[in-house]
């Protein structure tokens, strides 16, 4: 690689990262200008400035290809990330301003944007050292904000275990990273994909795997996925949201594109080895959430699964695999958010997140009861939802690939997962409370969260099409 | 161009139920009104699509076609043929009647409505879709409302297993067959989930043989073939009266119709390989099913039952693999349906009013019950085979069917000999249940039960109708039925 000239229209190329950057700045400086007391609005300028990111990302025809010399590439996989990551953003953004426990100033809101910024460069890396710089910066304003309410001992103890298996992935990581370095003598993919050719196998797999300790982290697969259950119970809700869907989403990026263009030597070791990953970590993040009687902790084993069945698309290696799991990855940020928005209000109210908390749920508020059901429900894979479309595309994926044993995995798992999802259900529309005729008030933020992400579940399951002809498109220039 | 009339039938439903929940909190007559019309629509309709089905032409009529998701080749393409002709009517009529029957719903009836037609939504989609993507979709949507609607209005004691049971089987059976749909999606090569153009393709005997049953069994299973039946009793004894109806009379049809629809037109050899050892299952399911309502003493798991029994001859139709048995199997699919839809309303009726399903603690309900004893009677009759109704000509069919079908194994003659036997089953049975309940001596607490009213009157004149009628001049429905079965019998390859 020679010395590369500065190019303007590199910086045209990631636009998107550079308003979010400036986004933050003026989060930070609206903090200082607002009295106490508004600060809550802090939400909205956040949600807002997202929105006009999301509308520049999607609207603006921006230059597509390398930059940075060849740090970063932007491809339509990545704008498809990008705008989940932002849709994540907003709604987390929204449904923050009705989280009672939570101080609202500009650093958290700040710290939300900054994390953004690291999943939306996650997304866009390809080079070793531009990516580690993304996760640490996506990373450790997560710590922060999982530890965020500080007067909580499970907030705090939660942010710490974040933070030390966060240190922990991370260093693993980068010690494949330094591996790779090694082999190749240079940082960037198409270089080190080259070099992987010729390393023996035994070497190459050994990094592969540190590698796929810090990304399997982010993603929270088995078997890094023991953090999981006691961050989202102690992080505050809507962060919990964030990491669940945020997170997870940035880990997926970064691992799409690193199979796909760092790793293609391997392959074949890849395939085999994320099959029953996938194949774990379905079974055992829905096995345990059956058990669980925190909300939390029920949607934290039920998003390992769901990490599971994206997995599924990612093994089956091929553009509708991709693309599959993409799609499914959009379907599950507002699905989950979904579920984690009805969490915060009835938390608020009960002060409590036992599942038992939902009793009467749908008789004092109808409103919720369905939100909360719909969610689970397409997070269920039951149709006409998006989630069910999602997961038929996904096994799809797979089948065509010839995964047939992981696709009946994938089934057995659909249904151990509705099992816990029906049990929620059940105790939001069958169960009496004695509160259940104190009506519960919706503020305005959630309304939207729920409203979006309610005609969002419906539409993608009911007219799919223009969205994963959009996903497909972008996927087809992998191939 | 044309009319969308299928259009209509499904989606009349779906939009009055968005209106019935956008209704204020608090109403109770309104969402039950608006059911009712919407789901009469779809019954005008449904009669219109009977009426003007061209039967010498055939084939898939009233079709509408528009991409979904082309990238997959996926489009909702909807059509029907004799046979679905007869089913879309089946579940419009029982529809109407299950909202007919549940107008004493007072337990929040605005989700109560909205979601019973969700279901027919499902069901109506079901036995309309040509395109096997949407179907699978259609065919799941029904499940997620049926959870509710138990889980809410069921029978207290049993709702939540009966619900639970009932949804996980049921999925776990589509979802089996699911893997089989994307197994012949992807070896088609076609790239689409046209079904007819998915059945103009020979796929290999091998293949067929492998994933026919996978995809039969796993339909099956919402056709309660033994041994996976177990969710029907107990779910039917857990769910609400209208629910009972439309699960027994036309969701256990989609099974069945889906099963042969997919499993058997599109993989025929497999069914000609498998289908002689399969009908052991369904020979079980007669006789094993007859023999619990025979001894069973609770008057809902006797219809639970009864109707477990009957799927086995329906599904015996469809193995017998010649015209007769599919025409009779056709045919069974409406009798048995209106039949059990019935029967469900009545121990829905009497239970309502009574409180006890235990039939030994029942007795006399016919000096104050009389409509509903009537109805029994009818369906009782009808269920047993007597001739001079629908269900006769069907079983005749099924069993010349299955007696034809020697050159397929020698033992199905025999078969066709002990499930004709089963049929006197059901005769002691659904007398056994009718003496019980509504012969005898009236209870003096049972002295001052409310009458059968109007509107159930209504709902079980509209359901016996078609059962004497067809019974009486069988030629009304069998050209339909056979029309429909003409058009799929280029599948068995000049047999």
């Amino acid at each position: 690689m020679g010395v590369t000239t500065f190019n303007p229209t590199w910086l045209l190329a990631i636009l998107p990262e550079l308003l979010l950057l400036a986004l933050a700045v003026v989060v930070l400086g609206v903090d200082l200008a607002l009295p106490t007391e508004r600060k809550r609005t802090l939400g909205l300028w956040t949600a807002g400035g997202l929105i006009v990111v999301l509308a520049v990302t999607l609207l603006v025809p921006l230059p597509q290809g390398p930059a940075f010399g060849g740090a970063v590439r932007i491809d339509g996989v990545a704008g498809v990330f990008r705008v989940i990551f932002l849709l994540g953003g907003i709604l987390v953004a929204l449904m923050s301003m009705d989280f009672r426990p939570l101080r609202q100033d500009g650093p958290y809101y700040g710290l939300l944007l900054f994390s953004l910024l690291g999943m939306s460069l996650m997304a866009v890396a390809e080079n070793l050292v531009m990516l580690y710089v993304a996760m640490e910066l996506t990373g450790i304003s997560a710590y922060v904000l999982v530890g965020y309410l500080r007067e909580t001992e499970l907030s705090a103890e939660a942010g710490l275990k974040y933070f030390l298996f966060g240190a922990f992935s991370s260093a693993v990581m980068l010690y494949g990273f330094s591996w790779l370095y090694a082999f190749a003598g240079g940082t960037g993919y198409g270089q080190l994909a080259q070099a992987l050719r010729y390393i023996p196998f035994p070497l190459a797999v050994l990094a592969f795997l540190m590698v796929l300790v810090g990304f399997g982290f982010k993603v929270a697969m088995v078997p890094m996925h023991f953090w999981a259950p006691d961050v989202y119970q102690g992080a505050p809700t809507p962060i919990t949201a964030f990491l669940s869907v945020g997170s997870k989403a940035a880990g997926f990026a970064v691992l799409l594109r690193a199979l796909r263009f760092l790793f293609p030597a391997l392959e074949t070791t890849w395939v085999v080895l994320l099959v029953a990953i996938s194949m774990v970590t379905m079974t055992l993040g829905n096995t345990f959430a059956v058990w669980q009687k925190n909300i939390k902790r029920l949607l934290a084993y039920s998003s390992i699964a769901q990490a599971g069945y994206v997995l599924i698309g990612v093994a089956a290696a091929s553009q509708m695999g991709v693309a599959s799991a993409a799609f499914y990855l959009i379907i599950y940020t507002v699905m989950n958010v979904a579920a984690f928005a009805v969490v915060v209000l009835v938390s608020n109210l009960t002060g409590s997140e036992d599942v038992e908390s939902f009793s009467g749920l749908a008789r004092r508020s109808s409103f919720l009861g369905w939100s909360i059901m719909l969610a689970l429900f397409s997070l269920g894979g039951v149709p006409p939802f998006g989630g069910f479309v999602g997961k038929l595309l996904i096994f799809a994926g797979a089948i065509q690939s010839g995964l047939i044993a992981l696709t009946v995995v994938g089934v057995i798992n659909v249904i151990i997962g509705l099992y816990y999802y029906l049990s929620v259900v059940k105790v939001v529309f069958e169960r009496r409370s004695e509160q259940e005729h104190e009506p519960l008030e919706v503020p305005a933020p959630s309304k939207w969260v729920l409203g979006i992400t309610m005609a969002a579940i419906v539409l993608l399951g009911i007219l799919a099409y223009p969205v994963y002809q959009w996903v497909w498109q972008a996927s087809a220039g992998w191939f | 161009m044309n009319f969308p009339f299928l259009s209509v039938i499904i989606f009349a439903p779906a939009m009055t139920a968005v209106l019935i929940l956008l209704l204020p909190k608090d109403r109770q007559t309104e969402p039950k009104v608006l059911a009712a019309a919407g789901t009469f629509i779809s019954l005008l309709m449904a009669i219109w699509v009977f009426l003007a089905y061209d039967r010498t032409l055939g084939g898939y009529q009233f079709v509408e076609q528009m991409p979904w998701l082309p990238v997959i080749g996926s489009s909702y393409y909807v059509g029907v043929n004799g046979m679905g002709v007869m089913l879309v009517l089946l579940n419009a009529l029982l529809l109407f009647c299950a909202v007919l029957i549940s107008w004493h719903i007072e337990e929040r009836p605005r989700e109560f409505f909205a979601l019973l037609l969700l279901m027919g939504v499902g069901v109506f989609g079901a036995f309309t879709l040509l395109d096997l993507f949407l179907l699978v979709l259609f065919y799941e949507l029904v499940l997620f409302p049926i959870y509710l609607l138990i889980v809410n209005w069921g029978w207290k004691p049993l709702r939540e297993y009966g619900a639970m049971k009932l949804t996980l089987y049921l999925l776990l059976g589509s979802l089996v067959a699911l893997v089989g749909i994307l197994a012949i999606y992807f070896t088609s090569g076609l790239r689409t989930f046209d079904m007819v153009a998915l059945g103009g393709v020979k796929f290999s005997p091998e293949f067929q043989r492998t994933w026919f049953l996978p995809i039969f069994v796993g339909f099956g299973v919402l056709a309660s073939l033994w041994p996976f039946y177990s969710w029907s009793p107990d779910g039917y004894a857990a769910a609400p009266t209208a629910v009972s109806m439309l699960h027994a009379g036309v969701l256990k049809n989609v099974g069945a119709f889906t099963a042969f629809r997919v499993a058997v037109l599109l993989l025929p050899e497999g069914a000609k390989f498998w289908m002689p050892y399969v009908v052991f299952l369904m020979v079980m399911n007669v006789v094993y099913a007859s023999f619990i309502a025979l001894v069973h003493t609770d008057f809902k798991y006797i219809i639970g039952f009864a109707s477990v029994a009957h799927l086995g001859v329906v599904l015996m139709g469809f193995a017998a693999m010649n015209d007769l048995g599919w025409s009779g199997a056709v045919t069974m699919m409406f009798a048995h349906g209106i039949i059990a839809a019935m029967s469900f309303a009545i121990v829905g009726m009497v239970y309502d009013r009574t409180h006890i399903r235990e039939i030994k603690e029942l007795g006399g309900m016919i000096r104050r019950l009389a409509p509903a004893a009537l109805g029994f009677a009818i369906a009782g009759f009808a269920s047993m085979g007597m001739p001079g109704f629908l269900a006769f000509v069907a079983e005749v069919q099924v069993f010349l069917g299955l007696w034809k079908a020697a050159s397929l194994a020698p033992w199905y003659p025999v078969i066709a000999i002990i499930s004709a036997l089963g049929i006197i089953g059901t005769a002691a049975y659904m007398l056994r249940a009718f003496q019980y309940v509504f012969m005898g001596e009236l209870k003096p607490k049972f002295a001052d039960i409310p009458p059968i009213g109007p509107l159930d009157k209504v709902a079980i004149a509209l359901m016996s109708l078609p059962l004497i009628v067809g019974g009486i001049y069988p030629l009304l429905v069998l050209p339909v039925v056979q029309s429909g079965v003409q058009s799929v019998l280029a599948v068995l390859g000049g047999a």
